[in-house]
């Protein structure tokens, strides 16, 4: 007899089907339909104010959708009420555009602060403590417990955030332009981190950037537990074997302008698509 | 035209989801205390030393003011009686609902503003926080319970500086006189209105800072707009209800 637990653990994470949404008369999606498998990640790429946040906040449940469904782990949320949301937000980790860090708690606080508010989660305190610590050592910042994010740097900041997205050890990660504003240095750190922590738990994985270079991070390389580093998919002879399984999704003013694989991509001719290749 | 009140009516239209979302959320749980005692402490610790000026020398004016028509008619003994049902019927609560609204209401929606223009709301809502438990009920049970107080702050101060004026000062009267006659003057009817008032106050004041502070959009300008709009908005919804709530006493 099927386990409905197990079911929904493997579940499609995320599903659009034919979603649009307008802010007033003004379109900002249209017809937008994708799909992410379990423990693949997709990127998101697109000009400024094409939509890629909004993307994001609807798979949150942060915007209602006008038309169209949103399936999260399986299950048609377009209807969800709030506190449905809530049940499926705590299986969600998110990194917000700045972070998205209280700036009134402590970096303690901060990552702490989905386990101790998910009603979902029941986390004992001691269990807490440690989870914390485990994730600001994962981004290494261990040190920073008691710091408030103004004390930080722009990049840092960005790293707690990502210690809070995965403290949870959440299903479904979902970065928003996680290197935006930041030195190509801290930025390519960033995507490390990122890499890091879809691979360690193998976390399905969704990531908005303007920038190609970050993609191509997350497509062309692994985490690595046993040499602790990032290491390249593809091997001499040309196969990425089975890890590589990141897929993009280019929009344009509100539209999907492309969908497929890293390959797919390179060989695309759109000129808009081709506008996001074009590295350094 | 149509277009001009668009905005008013949607805004209003969003205060008043606002204002029903935050009493259906009133009983349930989570109840946030730490937040709600540390408003308590912001609104009411802090607003303290600002209304008591206020309610002094409103009322030390007021004896002042009342002097020479009191004299013209030999009734300078009634000072006590006009500074105490002024004070405790429409300027105690006024007075300091404004200056709570003018320091709150704005501040509320600067805080609440800010965190919206950094995705902070978002953030709350994505890790499993209602803003609306979280952030509105808070400020809006602080405030009701703390305005209040301050208002009986404000009246009992405003009734002492017209006693140092019209007693020490200029000696309109004697100060057994003077408290005997403030104490005697009011009613049950003048406390009610002189309690209902900073209620009611409370809660429009708290609501319009938490409603221009979850609605603010675009940045630092518009949290400082965002911040004005609270300010006047509470203020005016402060001089409208006084009167509404006036002219129901007076009736009855």
């Amino acid at each position: 007899m099927a386990d409905p637990a197990n079911a929904n653990r493997s579940a499609i994470p995320l599903q659009f089907e034919n979603v649009s949404l307008s802010f007033g008369e003004e379109p900002v999606l249209k017809n937008i339909s994708f799909e992410v498998k379990k423990g693949e990640s997709l990127v998101v790429l697109g000009a400024a104010a094409s939509g890629k946040t909004v993307l994001l906040k609807l798979a949150l449940g942060l915007l209602r959708a006008d038309s169209g469904r949103i399936c999260v782990f399986g299950k048609d949320a377009t209807e969800f009420d709030e506190p449905a949301w809530y049940e499926i937000r705590s299986r969600i980790g998110v990194l917000f555009q700045e972070g998205g860090l209280f700036d009134s708690l402590t970096i303690e606080e901060n990552v702490s602060y989905p386990l101790r508010n998910h009603r979902s989660l029941h986390v004992a305190p001691e269990e807490i403590q440690r989870r914390v610590e485990e994730s600001l050592e994962f981004v290494e910042l261990g040190h920073t417990l008691a710091k408030f994010p103004a004390e930080l740097s722009g990049g840092m900041r960005r790293r707690v955030g990502i210690a809070r997205a995965i403290v949870t050890q959440p299903d479904l990660l979902i970065y928003d332009s996680p290197t935006a504003g930041l030195d190509p240095i801290t930025a390519n750190t960033i995507i490390a981190l990122v890499v890091k922590s879809r691979d360690v738990r193998h976390t399905t994985t969704v990531m908005v950037t303007h920038r190609f270079q970050d993609g191509e991070m997350l497509s062309r390389y692994y985490y690595d537990p046993r040499s602790a580093a990032l290491r390249p998919v593809l091997t001499d002879n040309g196969d990425d074997g089975e890890r590589s399984s990141t897929r993009y999704l280019v929009l344009r003013e509100g539209e999907v302008a492309f969908l497929g694989t890293p390959a797919e991509l390179e060989a695309s001719t759109d000129p808009y698509v081709s506008k996001f290749k074009r590295r350094g | 035209m149509l277009d001009l009140l668009k905005p008013a009516v949607i805004s209003f239209q969003e205060f008043l989801s606002l204002t029903a979302r935050t009493i259906r959320n009133l009983p349930r749980k989570p109840h946030y205390w730490d937040d709600i005692f540390i408003q308590m402490d912001i609104i009411g610790v802090g607003g303290l030393p600002v209304v008591s000026l206020t309610g002094f020398f409103s009322g030390a004016v007021m004896a002042l003011q009342m002097s020479r028509a009191l004299q013209t008619y030999g009734a300078t003994s009634q000072v006590g009686q006009i500074v105490a049902i002024t004070l405790v019927r429409e300027m105690g609560p006024v007075l300091t609902a404004l200056m709570i609204a003018g320091r709150n209401a704005s501040g509320m929606a600067s805080e609440i503003g800010s965190m919206k223009v950094t995705e902070q709301i978002d953030a709350m809502r994505a890790l499993g926080t209602d803003p609306v438990q979280k952030l509105v009920k808070p400020r809006l049970i602080a405030t009701a319970v703390v305005l209040p107080l301050l208002t009986i702050i404000a009246d009992f101060l405003g009734i002492v500086g017209g006693w140092i004026v019209a007693c020490l000062m200029l000696s309109l009267t004697t100060s057994a006189q003077y408290w005997n006659n403030s104490w005697r003057a009011l009613e049950y009817n003048d406390i009610s209105q002189g309690l209902l008032k900073p209620f009611v106050f409370a809660i429009v004041i708290a609501l319009v800072g938490c409603h221009y502070g979850m609605s603010t959009t675009g940045g630092t300008q518009g949290v400082g707009l965002a911040t004005t709009q609270a300010m006047v908005v509470a203020s005016v919804w402060v001089v409208v209800l006084t009167f509404i709530i006036g002219r129901f006493f007076v009736a009855i």
